[in-house]
Formats: structure tokens, C-alpha cells, sequence
């Protein structure tokens, strides 16, 4: 079976500053990536969604609205999915001490839900220490999954 | 686009007309103020129309539930009314459905608080 890693080509690679209008601009690239991609109207939601609840992770929890570090993305494709790469240059961050966002104790709490809903419209995720410092989180949306 | 708000009155009950995306920023914080500004000046029944709302994040849910508990804490109620498949998909996704009670039909919303 192929790697389906090594058949991504890289598509995007932006150096973003750590602000909201980041996160924008990010949701924008990868939602246009994904309609050139010939993903549908659903599915392209679902990727900016995703990714916009990665970079406010990346930009308001890992790097702190820093102006002295960056937010890493990178988009890659390949014939039947888009990868998605977002890296920050934070103290790092242990999925495990996130609460259960669906525990009846936590369901008025404000905030907690991004992995949730990432991992919800996402087909792939994965969270680990980036090279260098930081977090890194790689989101992997599949095509025509039905 | 952030989010536009406007309060409407039907009997006793305000009307939350809510347009474009409630998000982290801009979008997020005018909802938040606007819930407190209505609780604080003893609204009581507060409708949340998003039937004109396209996008909301986590963090624009966050608002949603803080003003659910606002409102709630004032000894009033916030309810739903106009909700997109996507939010109804959200409030599935976050188990919300079973805090927030939501309407498919304003008249039936605003009946629900006599």
C-alpha cells in the first residue's frame, strides 16, 4: 500500500503573524484550496472550520498573540485528500489535560470545544511537538468518502 | 463579516436578531455585551434568532453558552429560534441540544415563555 504522505505535493506554505486576521487569512487559503481540490460546499466548511479552530489554538493559546513568533502552515495534496500542517512556537500543550468537553459537568463551560469539533470534521488528526519548539497539529480531510 | 445585532419586542419577550458570523473577536465580544447590556436592564426572555447567522465557531458557541448562563443567573431564560442545519449540527457535536431549548418557528418560540 503507498505511503500516502510521500504521494502529498506541497501546495501553500505561509509564515503567518500570531493575530486574528491570521486566522482568517488561514480559513481563506485552505477553503480555496480545498474548492480547487474539488472538494464540496460541505466538506470546505468543515476544512475551514477546522483549520480556524487550529489557528486560534496556534495564535491565542501557543504563541500568545506573540509578535515575536509565527504561526507554521502548510498545505499539501494529494489525489484524494488535503494535509494540512499548522505549527506554533508556544511552551507546547498536553492533549491529555484538556477536560472532556462533552462531561455534563464541563457543558457550561465557555471554551474547550475546538478539538472537539476539529476531530468532528476532520478525517485525520494529529498533535505533536513540533522541531524547534511549539505544537504542531496535522489535519487530513479525505475525498469522496462516501 | 462580523455579526449584526438587533433587539426587537413581540409581547414580553426580546427578539435577538442575529446576522453574518459569531466569532472569536469583533463577532464574539458584541454578542457578549449585548446579553449582559439586556440582562443587567432586567430582560428576562431573550430570543436568539440565528436564521441570519452563517458561521459560528467554538469560540462564538462559548458565547452562546455564557450568555445562556447569564441570562439564567439573572433569573431569565435564553432560547433558540432559526437554527441552520450546520448549528444544529454544532449544538449535536458539543451535546448543547440538551441545554439550549430551540425552535424551528418564532411563534412557537415565543409562546414557550408564557
Amino acid at each position: 500500500m503507498p505511503d500516502p504522505v510521500s504521494e502529498e505535493t506541497l501546495k501553500e506554505q505561509r509564515l503567518l503573524d500570531s493575530t486574528l486576521q491570521s486566522v482568517d487569512r488561514a480559513e481563506e487559503i485552505a477553503v480555496a484550496a480545498a474548492e480547487e481540490l474539488g472538494f464540496d460546499e460541505e466538506d470546505r466548511h468543515q476544512i475551514g472550520m477546522a483549520v480556524r479552530e487550529c489557528m486560534v489554538n496556534a495564535v491565542v493559546h501557543g504563541n500568545r498573540y506573540s509578535a515575536h513568533k509565527k504561526v507554521h502552515l502548510t498545505l499539501r495534496s494529494a489525489s484524494n485528500h488535503l494535509a494540512i500542517v499548522i505549527g506554533d512556537e508556544g511552551a507546547g500543550f498536553d492533549l491529555n489535560s484538556l477536560p472532556d468537553p462533552l462531561a455534563q459537568e464541563n457543558l457550561l463551560r465557555q471554551s474547550g470545544r475546538g478539538i472537539l469539533l476539529i476531530r468532528a470534521f476532520m478525517d485525520e488528526f494529529d498533535l505533536h511537538p513540533r522541531a524547534g519548539g511549539g505544537t504542531e497539529v496535522r489535519l487530513v480531510k479525505h475525498k469522496n468518502r462516501q | 463579516m462580523s455579526v449584526k445585532l438587533n433587539t426587537r419586542q413581540v409581547g414580553d419577550v426580546t427578539v435577538i436578531d442575529a446576522a453574518g458570523r459569531i466569532t472569536l473577536g469583533e463577532g464574539a465580544s458584541s454578542f457578549r455585551d449585548l446579553i449582559r447590556d439586556l440582562a443587567a436592564k432586567g430582560d428576562k426572555r431573550l430570543l436568539l434568532n440565528l436564521a441570519e447567522v452563517s458561521y459560528i465557531d467554538s469560540s462564538g458557541i462559548g458565547e452562546l453558552v455564557s450568555g445562556f448562563t447569564t441570562v439564567t443567573n439573572h433569573g431569565g431564560s435564553l432560547k433558540l429560534v432559526g437554527l441552520s442545519k450546520r448549528v444544529k449540527d454544532l449544538l449535536q457535536i458539543t451535546k448543547l441540544y440538551t441545554v439550549f431549548e430551540a425552535f424551528d418557528d418564532e411563534a412557537d418560540a415565543i409562546r414557550s415563555f408564557a
